[in-house]
């Protein structure tokens, strides 16, 4: 890395790996743990809140110059309900299946706290395609950990991947679902909500264990200036 | 060999305890085996093998001494523990899968001896008997007729020879016996321990092995090894809610002498509620932690969903005992009063 990364580059480092949402700022738990019992659930809900991610941070920071300070909150809740609705209503009518699957935890995409962190903390204070491209880039952050953690889960729980796949992308997807195990498999504990702590966990700890190994490698690259782009330790 | 001056007594290590808690298991082990056959025998071995497996490459990963570690037996306590809570018939991976969960999962990740905040053995019961529960309930019968090689060809391959019926080897144990028959009604508590599965005392070949525990459990504390308070305060609880229910409706529930001689009751006061570790260590704490294991193990038993609640019971309290550690610390000398010294 001779050049400086673009703020470009540097965003989606910071949403995709270092500031991942799932994995670091631990935002958002309650979908992340409730939905990721299978990949097809984890990945419909991840693009979900990507995209409601992506336009509120767009719509939040096209009108900061206008929102007041003081009550800049209640604004930001009130453009993210309204993008959660139309992604809410349009699922009900083209995913009807899927939607019915994840149930109340589309509605609940409101109360994400990713949303609203990046909202506050990000495009508040942003252009609008910054905005945008740092919503994107949490989102899909979000949507790696929820699809990592889902193919964990089904993967030991069930001996399945990509199960119910039709419901995402109509009958062909059937044809994609994976089964590498006996019909009669099944280790309950990874389904149950035990699972998803103990998957999220084991996650968390990888992300620990490549993020000090990159650090080392850095520093004896570079000995004996420290590495200046080391991210701190979360 | 070290020689000491007499006055100096010889220093207590972590494997010379362990190693008696072993001793200690042996009489329960014997009546086992005698009762259920050598399967426990290999569920044993193979809980051993598996634990020490897990517990040196766990080490490895972490960059730690492994020998010492493993010297200190504390991971074969956890692995017999396991073994002995599990189905003498179990299929070879439910033990293998428990123990690894206990060490890497119970114990390792938390830092290792000394560190886990739950009885590790516990831990490893627990997530079997969330995932597999139809498999956990298949006891094999006591003094059952299968031969030695038929049983372990069980184990291991989970076929059996020809002409061998696979009732002789899997049964309900008491505890679910009359957990289901009390369920579907028509029968009274009494009616059903009529039934030869429960013996003179509620368990048929596993009283036996339960007062065989109480054995160990009894040397250890003549040995000063665990304290007192503990196993009785545990032994307390199981009174004071099944001897009420019991004489309040001897019809719908089972009297204290079977909750004490059934399941993992005495297993637990002598060698599970005494664990330094993931127990409670003040005077007033280990009697709280204990009795409490006790109530709770008796409402999970008859209230719950699960036949036997040991393990839940243990998890549950072993959450609590940093609060009750906290809030019993005794009174420092020369202070007054303090709670917090």
């Amino acid at each position: 890395m001779s050049n400086t990364p673009s703020v470009w580059q540097d965003i989606a480092r910071k949403g995709l790996w270092q500031q991942n949402a799932g994995l670091v700022q631990l935002l958002g738990l309650c979908p992340v743990l409730a939905i990721s019992n299978n990949v097809v659930n984890a990945l419909a809900l991840g693009l979900a809140t990507t995209l409601v991610t992506a336009l509120s941070s767009a719509t939040v920071s096209s009108v900061r110059h206008w929102v007041p300070h003081t009550i800049r909150n209640p604004v930001f809740i009130m453009i993210i309900a309204s993008l959660v609705t139309c992604v809410d209503l349009a699922m009900n009518a083209w995913l009807h299946e899927l939607y019915l699957v994840l149930g109340i935890f589309i509605p609940l995409i409101t109360t994400n706290c990713i949303v609203m962190a990046r909202a506050e903390a990000f495009a508040s204070r942003q252009p609008v395609r910054e905005a945008a491209w740092d919503g994107a880039m949490m989102g899909l952050g979000l949507t790696g950990v929820l699809v990592a953690l889902g193919a964990l889960r089904e993967l030991l729980g069930k001996g399945t991947l990509l199960a119910g796949a039709d419901k995402l992308l109509g009958p062909a997807g059937q044809q994609l679902t994976l089964h590498l195990a006996g019909a009669d498999y099944q280790f309950l504990l990874m389904l149950l909500p035990p699972g998803a702590f103990l998957g999220l966990a084991l996650l968390i700890a990888g992300k620990n264990v490549l993020d000090a190994r990159a650090r080392q490698r850095a520093a004896a690259a570079t000995y004996p200036a420290p590495d200046a782009e080391a991210s701190p330790a979360p | 060999m070290s020689i000491h001056a007499t006055h100096i007594a010889r220093p207590v290590t972590v494997s010379r305890v362990m190693l008696k808690v072993l001793a200690a298991l042996l009489p329960g082990i014997a009546v086992s085996a005698y009762c259920f056959g050598p399967g426990v025998l290999l569920q044993l071995l193979l809980a051993t093998v598996t634990a020490l497996g897990a517990e040196a490459a766990v080490l490895r990963l972490r960059q730690r001494p492994v020998t010492p570690a493993l010297a200190d037996l504390s991971a074969v306590v956890t692995a017999w523990l396991l073994a002995l809570s599990m189905p003498p018939l179990g299929a070879w991976w439910m033990i293998v899968l428990a123990t690894l969960f206990a060490i890497v999962l119970g114990k390792q990740v938390y830092g290792g001896l000394g560190h886990n905040p739950f009885n590790p053995a516990m831990v490893g019961f627990a997530v079997m008997i969330v995932s597999f529960p139809a498999q956990m309930a298949a006891w094999g019968t006591p003094l059952t007729t299968l031969d030695a090689a038929a049983q372990l060809q069980w184990i291991v391959t989970h076929t059996l020879p020809a002409g061998s019926n696979l009732d002789a080897i899997s049964s309900a144990t008491p505890l679910d016996v009359l957990k289901t028959g009390l369920l579907q009604g028509g029968q009274t508590a009494g009616q059903l321990l009529q039934q030869p599965r429960f013996g003179h005392w509620g368990n048929a070949g596993g009283e036996w092995v339960a007062l065989a525990w109480a054995l160990g459990g009894l040397w250890l504390w003549q040995q000063k090894l665990i304290p007192w308070r503990t196993p009785l305060a545990m032994l307390a609880g199981v009174l004071a809610v099944s001897l009420p229910l019991w004489l309040w409706q001897p019809a719908h529930y089972a009297s204290p002498l079977f909750h004490l001689l059934n399941g993992a009751t005495l297993l637990a006061a002598g060698f599970i509620v005494t664990d330094p570790v993931s127990g409670s260590t003040t005077p007033l704490g280990r009697l709280i932690f204990g009795f409490l294991v006790g109530v709770l193990m008796v409402v999970i038993r008859v209230f719950g969903g699960f036949p036997d609640a040991v393990a839940f019971a243990v998890l549950i309290m072993n959450m609590a005992v940093p609060f009750i550690d906290q809030t019993t610390q005794p009174r420092v000398f020369g202070r007054k009063g303090g709670r917090h010294a």
